[in-house]
């Protein structure tokens, strides 16, 4: 066994095999993975501007923490809320009144029997495998309208925590849901890790949408993959919204597998301090006759880092695909930064695609013209950003996302939006 | 109202204002003429804060304290507007939103209590029906995909919100067919008062058949190089400024 090799056990060395009841040789997969894997460096062109290597001098441990009230992480007033806590399921926050056509098991109730999570030479998604504390699964009953939200919030709590953490989503065809998530951390938990795997099928006809509020703190690693099959006529909507938290790093990979989806990727990211973010996109349509939307806008203040790269495929024979992406980037200050890679790949030839990518500062005559008729430049800055990040803030339909995202950006930023001034 | 006192100003490196004299007292109209890059619109922005310019000699006394020494922000507090000549387009931020934050801030400066939004949507109404812009335009994105003349009247429905002491249109005609020029120029008429004062700065001779100034000053090389009534811009708009240049170079 190599050095390298060594060190990267080491840095979990002192956590326990999964005890959900997973296929052997999925678990055996993922064991081979994470011990023949070495973390990837930025000599990986998927990890080229995101460091991962400070994770391997952290000496991880894993407890069901103590968290004393979550007044602060609840998004949605719903009664259908699950809360973990490093990954492990708490009773005493969680409330349970799922609405009907729901069901909603615990992952070390129910287990796995499969999935479509790519273990092999992907060292995070192994570690969770391997390391899987617990998750949510969520089924939504075919043809259910479920108009409650069903929330799954996850919180880091403590000090060198690592909380394999995964839900499971099965969207029956013809059915039409919500699903709130949040991902928070106590004040005061330092160097925590949440590694997070989503496995979610969206059936025929079916609607789902996924809201995912970031909010972490600047000492924290976040690190989460979200696998997504979608099958035909359906629709599928996530808003990830990244507001704080010192490494996150999101990987999204929709596969379009049955004709006449639509699918629509949204995504903030509003940064300051040393946070870095890291956004990465596969939106991969392997049939004929669907469309796609993607939009990512960031506004990056004092030191902070983010990384857009957005890759979509259209399959040979997947002809008749609109694909559309842009990402869209302010910088606040002359320390931060972005690096933005917009790709497509095109083997169909009668498709519509077009993708793009600006970075810049907000502009000084906007900002001149607003302060000669009396706003301060701090109101005048506000009041641009807000602009520019409110349209992505507005393609939230669920109402509770929206005001506590809002509420969140007055409290970390101090920006005091009112959101109907901007329609 | 305003004195501007041996002004001279500079941007990137280049002296555009050498020594410009200018008072204005309230009550009155006060139009600015004069050829391209005789430095019109550089009064305008130094008069505004735009950074920039760099102002290295004079002074400028607005009502009694020193304008220079004071930010963009609160020259507008202070009651001095600007009517851009080429207003800027900004996507995604509501006239009415940011006028109501303009007004609450100029208020919160003169430590008065906010407009309540009755009010507020009330002087909208009022105020857009005399620049006669639609209530539609006026609730929309700054300017954005606005006409040329809807841009200029979207000024001075500003000015009317705000209420300025000091109004300072910079080429506020150009680019106007003469149906929007009336519209302006009636809406400037209207809010006039012997307490405020208005600074009209133009090329041409035609906006002063619509607003009437009290006194013309030809801008040339940097400094008011003459002054006279409404009659001279007529002078003026038939011969030229070329026989400004000769008499100064006798």
């Amino acid at each position: 066994m190599s050095m390298i090799a060594e060190n990267k056990k080491e840095f979990i060395s002192r956590l326990s095999k999964t005890s959900i009841s997973i296929p052997e040789e999925l678990k055996s997969l993922a064991g081979a993975t994470l011990e023949n894997t070495d973390l990837p460096t930025t000599r990986n062109e998927h990890w080229k501007y995101t460091r991962v290597a400070k994770l391997s001098k952290i000496d991880f441990n894993n407890s069901a923490g103590n968290v004393q009230n979550i007044e602060d992480f609840i998004i949605d007033p719903t009664k259908a809320t699950f809360v973990f806590v490093n990954g492990h399921y708490s009773t005493e926050f969680s409330s349970t009144k799922i609405p009907e056509g729901v069901t909603v098991e615990l992952l070390s109730n129910s287990g796995m029997t499969s999935s479509i999570i790519k273990n092999e030479g992907e060292v995070f998604n192994a570690l969770n495998t391997a390391h899987l504390i617990d998750g949510a699964s969520i089924t939504i009953t075919n043809k259910a309208q479920v108009e409650t939200p069903i929330q799954v919030i996850h919180i880091l709590d403590g000090n060198e925590q690592l909380s394999n953490f995964k839900t499971v989503i099965n969207a029956g065809a013809f059915s039409k849901a919500n699903i709130v998530e949040g991902f928070f951390a106590t004040k005061g938990s330092e160097k925590s890790f949440a590694n997070v795997t989503s496995e979610i099928k969206v059936g025929a006809n079916a609607f789902l949408t996924i809201d995912k509020v970031q909010f972490e703190n600047e000492a924290s690693f976040h690190i989460s993959t979200e696998q997504i099959e979608q099958d035909k006529y359906s629709t599928f909507t996530i808003n990830t919204i990244t507001l704080n938290g010192g490494l996150v790093r999101n990987n999204l990979n929709v596969d379009v597998i049955g004709e006449n989806c639509t699918t629509h990727l949204n995504g903030a990211y509003i940064l300051k301090g040393k946070q870095h973010v890291d956004n990465h996109s596969i939106m991969d349509h392997k049939v004929p006759n669907c469309e796609s939307h993607e939009l990512y806008k960031g506004v990056m203040d004092e030191n902070s880092t983010a990384v857009f790269n957005g890759k979509v495929y259209v399959r040979k024979d997947a002809q008749k695909i609109n694909a559309f992406q842009s990402n869209r980037n302010v910088l606040l200050s002359d320390s931060a930064a972005v690096n933005s890679k917009p790709e497509l790949e095109i083997y169909a030839d009668d498709v519509k695609c077009s993708h793009g990518s600006t970075t810049g500062q907000l502009d000084d005559d906007a900002i001149f013209y607003l302060r000669a008729r009396g706003l301060s430049r701090r109101a005048a800055t506000q009041l641009l950003v807000s602009a520019f990040i409110t349209e992505i803030i507005d393609h939230i339909e669920n109402e509770n996302v929206r005001a506590f995202t809002f509420n969140l950006l007055k409290k970390r930023y101090g920006w005091d939006i009112t959101p109907e001034d901007f329609h | 109202m305003i004195k501007i006192n041996n002004l001279h100003a500079k941007i990137e490196g280049k002296e555009i204002l050498k020594g410009l004299n200018l008072e204005v007292k309230a009550g009155e109209i006060h139009a600015i003429m004069g050829p391209n890059g005789a430095g019109k619109s550089t009064l305008a922005s130094v008069l505004a804060g735009r950074e920039e310019y760099e102002v290295t000699e004079g002074s400028v006394d607005f009502d009694g304290a020193d304008l220079l020494e004071m930010d963009t922000e609160d020259r507008a507090r202070e009651g001095l507007f600007l009517a851009f000549q080429y207003p800027v387009e900004i996507p995604g931020v509501s006239n009415v939103n940011f006028l109501r934050t303009a007004i609450n801030e100029t208020r919160e400066h003169k430590k008065e209590d906010p407009i309540s939004a009755k009010d507020f949507m009330a002087m909208v109404r009022e105020k857009s029906a005399l620049v006669e812009l639609d209530a539609k335009l006026a609730s929309r994105s700054v300017n954005e995909g606005f006409s040329g003349g809807e841009k200029k009247r979207n000024e001075i429905f500003q000015m009317a919100m705000l209420n300025p002491k000091l109004a300072i249109l910079d080429e506020t005609d150009s680019g106007l067919d003469i149906d929007a020029l009336r519209i302006v120029a009636n809406g400037v008429n209207t809010l006039k008062s012997d307490k405020n004062a208005t600074i009209v700065i133009t090329h041409y001779q035609r906006l002063l058949d619509y607003i009437i100034p009290d006194f013309v000053h030809v801008l040339y090389d940097g400094k008011i190089v003459k002054t006279g009534t409404k009659e001279l811009a007529l002078e003026l708009e038939e011969k030229g400024y070329d026989w400004i240049k000769a008499e100064l170079a006798n």
